[in-house]
C-alpha cells in the first residue's frame, strides 16, 4: 500500500475519485442548501449562461446544470460500482471453477469468455436493452418501473465486465492449485469447493482487486454509451450519459452542455484506470518500479 | 494447418448458427410485433383482423418454428424485407457495408501509423518523460467516452474553427468528389481510432521492451549493428506479432465503435443501420445487421490466428483432440 501512495498519478486519481463520490453522496444536501431542485423546470431560463444563481448555467429545459451533474453522478457511479461488483463476482466464480476444475469445463468457459471479448458487444447490448420485459412474463408495471431499468442496466453492463476478471482469476488459480498448501488441504480430504473458496480464493485477491478496479472504468463507459443512445438510464432521471443525449443538436447554441457531463465521465474513467494500474504495480512484488 | 483451419471454420459456423438463434429469440422479445405496429397505424382495425393478420404472417406460431422458417429461407438467400426502408434486407446491407469497411479500414491504418512510431519512441527510453507522456496519453485514449470525443471534435473543428463538416457523408450539393468525402471522414476516423491507437501503443511498447531485453538483441548490439537497425529490423519485427492478434481481437470493439461514430456523424454504415433498425423495430434488418457484424468479427479473429502462424514459424497449430 505504501508503494501506492508514492505514485503521484495514483494519488491524483484517488483525490479525483474521492471528490466525485463525496459530491455525489452529498448531492441532496447541496440541493437543499441551494434551495433548488435538480428536476425543477424553468422554461423562461432555458440555456442561460453561468450566473451566481446557476454556477454552470441551465440546460434546454432551464434546469440547473450543476445540480443535474451531481445527481447524474450519483446514478452513474452507483450503476458503475454495482455493475463492477456483479461482474467481478461472476468473473471470480467462473475463473475459480475454470482454473480449479480444469479439463472440459475450463475449455468451454474460456471459449465463452473469449467469445464475449471478441464479439461486437455494443450492437448486442442495444438489442438486450431494447427487449420488452413484459414479454418475459414480468407484470407491466414492474417491467416499466425505474428500479427494473436500473437493475437491467447493471446486469447488461456486467455482461461486458466478467471475462477479464475470469481470465485473471483462472491464471492465478492455475498456479495456486499446484502449491503445497493446496495439496495439503486436498490430502486432508476437504471438498473441492472448500479448497477453492477458503484456500485458493484468498490468495487470488490481489488480481481480483486489480481487475475489479479496472472493470469499473469499462462499466462506467458502457453505461454512459447506452444511456447516451437512449437505452440506459431514462430521463428525467439524470445520468452523465443521458445528459449528453440532446447535446449534439444544441452544439451550436450551447457547446458547454456537451462538455461538462463528458468531462466527468472522462475524469472518472481515467482515474479508475490509473488507480487500477498503480494497484497492479503495488500489489505485484515482481514488478520493478519504472 | 489445413485440418486446424477446417476445424476453426466449422467452429465459426457453429458460433454463427447459435448466435442467429439467440438473436432471433431476443428480437422476438422486443416490444410489439410487425402486426401490432400495423395495427397501431390503423384505428379501424378489429381484434379479429389482428388475429387473421398474425395467422397470415405466422406470428401465432411458436418462436422456434418461426426461427426454422427464417433459417431455411435465409439459407436460400432470402433474408426478407426491411420494414423501415421497404427494400430487401440484403440490398441495404450491400449498400451500407462498404461505408463501415472504409471507416474501420482507415481507422486501422491511422491507428497503426501512429502507434508504431509512438511505441518505438516510448520503448527507446522506458521511464523517461517521453515514455511517461505517451503512457498518460494512452490512458486518456482508452478512457475517453467515444461519443464525447466526437462532440469535442465537432465543437473544435466544426463550431469554433469551421474547418470540417460536423457530419454527413458529403456536401449536400453532391459536387465534391473524393476530396469532399475525405473531409467528411476525418472526424469519424479520428473518433474511431482514438481508443485503438492507445491500445496498440501500450501493447507494442511492452512487447518492444520485452524483446529488447532478449539475448539476440544484445548479440546484434555487440556486433555493432546501429541502434536504429536493431529497433526496426530485430526488435520491431518480433514485437509486432502480438499486435497482429490484437488487431484481430480488437475488431469487435471497432465494430462497436463504428456504431457510435456512424450515429454521431450520420455516416450511413452498418453501425447506424443496426441502431436505427433496433430502435425502429425493423426485425429483419436488425437480425441480418447483427449477424453481419458478428461474422466480420469472427472472420477477423480467424484471419489474425492464421496470420500469426504464418508470421511466426515457431507456432504450429494442430487440430484439437477429439475434434
Amino acid at each position: 500500500m505504501r508503494r501506492l501512495f508514492r505514485d503521484p498519478a495514483a494519488l491524483a486519481a484517488l483525490l479525483v475519485l474521492s471528490v466525485l463520490s463525496l459530491t455525489a453522496v452529498c448531492a441532496p444536501l447541496i440541493e437543499a442548501a441551494m434551495g433548488m431542485d435538480a428536476d425543477a423546470v424553468d422554461l423562461f431560463n432555458r440555456l442561460s449562461p453561468p450566473s451566481p444563481a446557476h454556477p454552470l448555467g441551465t440546460d434546454k429545459l432551464g434546469r440547473d446544470l450543476m445540480l443535474r451533474l451531481l445527481e447524474g453522478g450519483r446514478v452513474s457511479l452507483a450503476v458503475g460500482l454495482s455493475a463492477a461488483l456483479v461482474a467481478s463476482a461472476i468473473g471470480t466464480l467462473i475463473g475459480l471453477a475454470s482454473g480449479y476444475v480444469g479439463g472440459r469445463l475450463d475449455a468451454i468457459l474460456m471459449r465463452i469468455a473469449d467469445g464475449v471479448i471478441a464479439l461486437p458487444l455494443l450492437p448486442l447490448l442495444i438489442v438486450l436493452a431494447a427487449i420488452d420485459l413484459s414479454k418475459l412474463g414480468l407484470p407491466p408495471d414492474v417491467a416499466q418501473s425505474e428500479t427494473t431499468s436500473l437493475v437491467r442496466l447493471v446486469i447488461l453492463v456486467s455482461l461486458v465486465g466478467w471475462p477479464v476478471t475470469a481470465r485473471l482469476v483462472r491464471a492465478s488459480t492455475l498456479s495456486l492449485r499446484k502449491r503445497e498448501f493446496v495439496e495439503a488441504a486436498r490430502t486432508l480430504g476437504y471438498t473441492p469447493w472448500r479448497i477453492a473458496l477458503r484456500h485458493v480464493l484468498p490468495n487470488a485477491m490481489a488480481p481480483i482487486l486489480v481487475a475489479a478496479t479496472l472493470s469499473v472504468g469499462n462499466v462506467v463507459l458502457f453505461e454512459s454509451v447506452l444511456s447516451f443512445l437512449g437505452l440506459g438510464i431514462r430521463p428525467p432521471t439524470p445520468s452523465w450519459g443521458n445528459m449528453l443525449t440532446g447535446a449534439q443538436e444544441l452544439i451550436w447554441e450551447a457547446p458547454r452542455l456537451a462538455i461538462w457531463p463528458g468531462l466527468l465521465i472522462f475524469a472518472t474513467v481515467v482515474s479508475v484506470n490509473l488507480l487500477g494500474d498503480a494497484l497492479r504495480d503495488a500489489l505485484d512484488p515482481k514488478t520493478v518500479r519504472r | 494447418m489445413s485440418r486446424y483451419l477446417v476445424g476453426r471454420l466449422i467452429q465459426t459456423l457453429v458460433v454463427l448458427l447459435l448466435l442467429s438463434m439467440a438473436t432471433y429469440g431476443l428480437l422476438g422479445l422486443m416490444p410489439g410485433d410487425p402486426v401490432d405496429l400495423m395495427a397501431g397505424a390503423d384505428p379501424d382495425i378489429t381484434p379479429a383482423d389482428i388475429a387473421r393478420l398474425k395467422a397470415l404472417y405466422g406470428l401465432d406460431r411458436p418462436i422456434w418454428e418461426r426461427y426454422l422458417t427464417w433459417l431455411s429461407a435465409a439459407l436460400q438467400g432470402d433474408f426478407g424485407y426491411s420494414r423501415l426502408y421497404a427494400q430487401p434486407v440484403l440490398d441495404i446491407v450491400a449498400h451500407r457495408l462498404p461505408t463501415t469497411i472504409l471507416l474501420i479500414g482507415l481507422s486501422l491504418v491511422a491507428a497503426l501509423s501512429v502507434a508504431v512510431p509512438a511505441a518505438i519512441v516510448a520503448a527507446r527510453n522506458p521511464g523517461g518523460w517521453v515514455d511517461r507522456t505517451i503512457n498518460l496519453l494512452c490512458f486518456a485514449g482508452v478512457s475517453v467516452p467515444p461519443f464525447w470525443l466526437a462532440l469535442l471534435l465537432i465543437i473544435l473543428f466544426a463550431v469554433v474553427l469551421g474547418w470540417l463538416p460536423a457530419g454527413g457523408m458529403s456536401t449536400a450539393s453532391g459536387e465534391g468528389g473524393v476530396l469532399d468525402r475525405a473531409r467528411h471522414l476525418i472526424l469519424p476516423v479520428l473518433t474511431l481510432s482514438a481508443a485503438t491507437v492507445a491500445a496498440y501503443t501500450r501493447h507494442l511498447r511492452s512487447a518492444l521492451i520485452e524483446v529488447l531485453g532478449e539475448d539476440f538483441i544484445r548479440t546484434a548490439r555487440a556486433k555493432g549493428v546501429s541502434e536504429h537497425r536493431v529497433m526496426t529490423r530485430h526488435a520491431l519485427r518480433n514485437a509486432l506479432l502480438p499486435v497482429v492478434t490484437l488487431v484481430g481481437l480488437d475488431l469487435g470493439s471497432l465494430v462497436s465503435g463504428a456504431l457510435i461514430t456512424e450515429t454521431m456523424f450520420s455516416q450511413l454504415g452498418m453501425g447506424k443501420t443496426i441502431y436505427d433498425a433496433v430502435m425502429g423495430n425493423d426485425y429483419n434488418l436488425a437480425l441480418v445487421g447483427l449477424l453481419t457484424a458478428a461474422t466480420a468479427t469472427l472472420i477477423g479473429n480467424l484471419a489474425a490466428d492464421i496470420a500469426y502462424a504464418r508470421l511466426d514459424p515457431r507456432i504450429v497449430y494442430r487440430a484439437e483432440p477429439g475434434s
